[in-house]
């Protein structure tokens, strides 16, 4: 795809498309994030109350580890994604 | 060897240690000063990012919010590291791409707007200072326990070795030197841990061992909330997990996980790697060091404060306490501090540790002739007072010791940098003199981040009584202010300069004007309209929860008022394309 920047408007679509396919990667990220923490660790515990993990639930798992846990597994997901994404659309860094 | 030399020993040697990568790491230019030349590797920062966020708060504090906290606690673990997916997703690859070196340049550059700058300098200053007073106590509260210097001397000795690392080598200085300090106070966190879980689980991971069997046979969280139910406290695993409270805990978490992502002497550190992508890993990194902390603390407090109640009651929790008289060591070095206070109200020489505030147990506490708790331990000592529990060697105290130093003095430095940077960069060069030279600024930056270091030091040792009070103030502002205006810059291009003030400002003081209305106006106490529960509170909200909501009330306000006036101009709308984009991040280097 880089050959094809000498061109201002297909350079310009593909920017458009790059920030478009980030957003959707963002998007469901951010909404993985918020059921592991705010759902599975606060609001939605009661619902995984019959699900035992040492002496307690499932929940409160996630509340003081499981979610830590997600969150560095979406981190590396959005960098190695996003890495290839960047060389898709040929905007990587040189 | 005798306590007191050990610990002078690994408190010297780390403290030497740190003196010398000062030396080694000198600042020779602005780019070296403010962002270490934009040359440090992704691991690298990592490391030196967990030095900075994780404070004396993290390591001294948090177990113990846990250990007394229980489950509602849990705000602390997923508040403080979710904010770094938001740093990932949303900031720190957009920001290292603009290629400038202050978080106010940013926003004043994308919103075109002194006025917007300004603001974001005030928030930076007042919310830099009040977390940098917390780290100077903490150096002086860790020399006066460990030392046996006075609190004033062991501030100035804390406060001089920051200034050498810090006014020599600026950012590249305190880059190598939080990289130091993150080795010392992982390795002085997690060896105590695992011994405690060793003796507890026989599980050699803290983390793990949490969640596993006690020696005794069951599962070591049942015998826990067996124990403190026993006492009249709370369930721990469910402590504070009621519909009203559930609410809180939520906007809460939230708060301060935005909060995090908006701090700015986090988001700088993202400012010295080499590339965009380099960014988005670097924040990954930061988060594992961190993790390698925040998966230890939770089992760190339920073991704590297990501990606690077998040591109080040898022989079961229906049985009789111990005698003061057989009371362990630890408990007589502590008592010394006063931060473990023992009072025999019924007489009996015995300890009993329970929850006096509690109606249902107030009958089996009359029956068994109790007449009010005896015991109150501060929960801060919890950390500190982990390896004497454990009976460990006297150079795992030491080391302990040498921990709590590293995680006070790496976030002290860290935030003085940022304070330094907006003063020097955006106050000066940005708003008083732009014709500075390269070395004039690299100047009044090193005299600022040294008058920033002596008031710190004053603070420190004058700590204003609101001093506590004042951690909701710094996330309620970088949640409500900072971060919005952030996210907006990045995502929105029909954002503009009149939105982004009037989002920053409502932002701004709605959360002020709430806190105020429940801690009292500027902390005085009794100025309060309000008291600072979630029942009595005006939203029904507590005031450290409520960054989340003046958090929403930027963005609705500055969608609101950029839509009802002119639209941005095609070079902002150029620039945010251009952020959008890695390509040509090596470019904007040349500042």
């Amino acid at each position: 795809m880089a050959d094809q920047s000498t061109n201002s408007t297909q350079a310009a679509e593909a920017e458009q498309g790059y920030w478009q396919a980030n957003l959707r990667i963002i998007i469901v990220s951010l909404i993985i994030w918020a059921v592991a923490s705010f759902g599975f660790g606060i609001l939605l515990r009661p619902l995984l109350a019959g699900i035992s993990v040492g002496g307690t639930d499932l929940g409160f798992w996630f509340a003081q580890q499981g979610s830590i846990l997600v969150f560095l597994a979406l981190i590396f997901f959005y960098a190695w994604r996003m890495n290839k994404l960047d060389r898709e659309f040929g905007v990587d860094e040189e | 060897m005798e306590q007191y030399t050990l610990n002078l020993l690994f408190v010297g040697a780390t403290f030497a240690l740190y003196i010398g990568i000062a030396i080694w790491a000198r600042a020779g230019s602005t780019s070296e000063f403010y962002a270490a030349s934009r040359g440090v590797h992704p691991v690298t920062n990592g490391m030196a990012t967990a030095a900075d966020w994780m404070s004396a708060a993290s390591f001294i504090s948090m177990a113990g919010l846990i250990a007394f906290g229980g489950y509602g606690a849990s705000s602390f673990l997923m508040g403080w590291t979710g904010g770094y997916v938001l740093l990932a997703l949303l900031l720190a690859p957009y920001l290292r791409k603009f290629g400038k070196f202050t978080v106010p340049e940013f926003i004043g550059d994308r919103f075109y707007s002194p006025t917007a700058r300004m603001v974001a300098v005030v928030c930076l200053i007042v919310a830099s200072v009040t977390y940098v007073i917390g780290q100077m106590t903490g150096v002086g509260v860790a020399f006066s326990r460990f030392l046996e210097v006075s609190n004033t001397v062991g501030l100035l000795i804390g406060a001089g070795v920051v200034f050498m690392y810090a006014v020599l080598g600026g950012m590249k200085g305190i880059t190598y030197t939080q990289v130091a300090q993150y080795c010392v106070l992982i390795t002085a966190y997690t060896i105590p841990a695992i011994f405690i879980s060793l003796q507890l689980t026989g599980n050699p991971i803290p983390g793990l061992g949490l969640f596993g069997d006690h020696v005794s046979g069951e599962p070591l969280l049942a015998r826990l909330d067996q124990v403190v139910t026993d006492l009249g406290f709370a369930a721990y695993t469910t402590q504070d997990g009621t519909p009203s409270s559930v609410i809180n805990m939520t906007l809460f978490t939230f708060s301060l996980m935005i909060g995090t992502a908006g701090l700015p002497h986090v988001i700088i550190r993202f400012f010295t790697v080499p590339k965009v992508s380099d960014a988005r890993w670097s924040a990954g990194w930061a988060l594992v060091f961190i993790a390698l902390l925040y998966l230890t603390a939770p089992a760190v407090g339920a073991m704590a404060r297990l501990n606690l109640v077998d040591t109080i009651y040898p022989n079961g929790t229906n049985e009789q306490p111990i005698e003061y008289e057989a009371r362990p060591d630890w408990i007589k070095n502590w008592e010394v501090t006063g931060l473990l206070k023992f009072e025999d109200k019924n007489g009996d020489g015995k300890i009993q540790w329970y929850n006096d505030k509690s109606d249902t147990f107030a009958a089996t506490a009359e029956e068994r002739g109790w007449s009010g708790s005896e015991l109150t331990v501060n929960r801060d000592i919890l950390v500190l007072a982990n390896p004497e529990i454990a009976n460990l060697p006297g150079w795992v105290i030491a080391l302990v010791a040498a921990g709590g130093l590293a995680a006070a003095l790496s976030t002290a430095a860290g935030l003085l940098l940022a304070i330094s940077g907006a003063v020097s960069h955006d106050l000066i060069k940005g708003q008083i003199n732009p014709q500075i030279s390269e070395k004039g600024e690299l100047l009044a930056a090193r005299i600022s981040m040294a008058v920033a270091i002596v008031v710190a030091t004053y603070l420190g040792l004058n700590p204003p009584g609101f001093a506590a009070q004042t951690v909701a103030l710094a996330f309620g502002l970088a949640a409500a202010s900072i971060f919005p205006a952030l996210m907006m810059g990045i995502f929105s291009k029909r954002i503009n300069n009149k939105g982004a003030v009037a989002g920053m400002l409502a932002g701004l003081l709605f959360t002020l004007i709430y806190i105020f209305l429940h801690k009292g106006w500027l902390f005085i106490p009794g100025t309060n309209s309000f008291p600072d529960t979630i029942s009595g509170s005006l939203l029904g909200i507590q005031s450290t929860a409520i960054g989340s909501i003046g958090a929403v009330i930027n963005f609705a306000v500055a969608y609101f008022v950029s839509n009802a006036t002119e639209d941005t101009p095609q070079e902002i709308k150029d620039l945010v394309e251009s952020v959008r984009i890695p390509r040509g991040a090596g470019a904007a280097q040349d500042h």
